[in-house]
């Protein structure tokens, strides 16, 4: 089963990405924002960092990247997609998830390890959490405060499409405490915590990052 | 040779904690006119020849697909000699 990793100039978290793939017996390879093959992708994570260094908005100027426009149509066609921090903003720039992720409302970069609630785990990627389920990952971001009109979150919240919830103080003034979400489909989920910095406790705050990726291979292997 | 100008600003309902820090900056150094305070972005485009409103209109489309995002801002776009 292979998940293709996206690498734009200014990602920083592809490696750990690919590491988490690989540690939950996934064939992780790596994408280049510049060639708009696949490889052969099953599924596709979009992952932290600057790229093409956050100018003009975050995520603004990858999104029209080659390798988003295969990556856009394929997911709007079922492939699963996961878009992590960065990758989260480029989904919302995409407008493959509604909203936008703007300046942490106190405006301090942010990183720490965040507790999270766990509310849909009917996605692609978060099939081996149960509903409640709190998890501590990394946070670490400037503009992870997701914000989207009363209608958007209305929707978001009558349709059980709020995937986590930061728990404890809101750290960066999301609207709801929204620390991810997804599509109806439930194939593309964006989130600004870090799971693949927490998929171990040598490196990471906890395990806790894991069943995002089992969730999503455990689905490839059945598919 | 003409120039374009677009001018961003996030939309009113959304959250500007930078203007807001710039607002609150302003009556420490006394200057205390302001009521708030709201950053935008400020896009110089230089174009070759007349403005027409063919080129208005392709600027006007690369605003809304690029240089705002509208979910979050507004643009608008004037002509500067």
């Amino acid at each position: 089963m292979k998940v293709g990793v996206v690498t734009f100039p200014g990602s920083l978290d592809d490696r750990d990405a690919a590491r988490a793939v690989r540690a939950v017996g996934g064939e992780a390879i790596s994408l280049w924002h510049a060639d708009p093959d696949l490889h052969g992708a099953d599924a596709v994570i979009l992952p932290g960092g600057f790229s093409y260094g956050d100018y003009l908005r975050c995520g603004a100027i990858s999104r029209f990247s080659p390798v988003m426009t295969e990556i856009i149509s394929q997911a709007k066609a079922g492939m699963p997609l996961l878009g992590i921090c960065n990758g989260f903003q480029i989904l919302c720039e995409s407008h493959l998830l509604p909203g936008a992720l703007t300046r942490n409302h106190e405006l301090h970069f942010l990183c720490r390890d965040q507790k999270l609630v766990i509310e849909n785990n009917s996605t692609l990627w978060t099939s081996d959490f149960q509903i409640g389920d709190e998890i501590t990952i990394p946070l670490k971001n400037g503009e992870g405060s997701y914000q989207c009109d009363d209608t958007t979150l209305a929707v978001l919240e009558s349709e059980g499409l709020i995937v986590a919830r930061y728990l404890g103080e809101n750290p960066n003034g999301s609207r709801d405490a929204i620390a991810g979400i997804t599509n109806a489909q439930g194939n593309i989920v964006g989130l600004m915590p870090h799971p693949e910095h927490a998929i171990d406790t040598l490196t990471g705050p906890s395990a806790d990052g894991l069943p995002f990726f089992t969730s999503i291979l455990n689905r490839l292997v059945k598919a | 040779m003409a120039k374009i100008v677009v001018d961003v600003m996030l939309k009113p309902e959304i959250l500007d904690p930078q203007g807001q820090a710039v607002g609150s900056a302003l009556p420490r150094l006394g200057f205390n006119f302001a009521k708030s305070v709201r950053q935008g972005k400020r896009f110089e485009i230089e174009v070759d020849g007349e403005v027409t409103a063919e080129k208005l209109e392709q600027v006007s489309r690369a605003a809304e697909t690029l240089l705002a995002n509208p979910v979050i801002e507004t643009f608008s776009v004037k002509v500067e000699q």
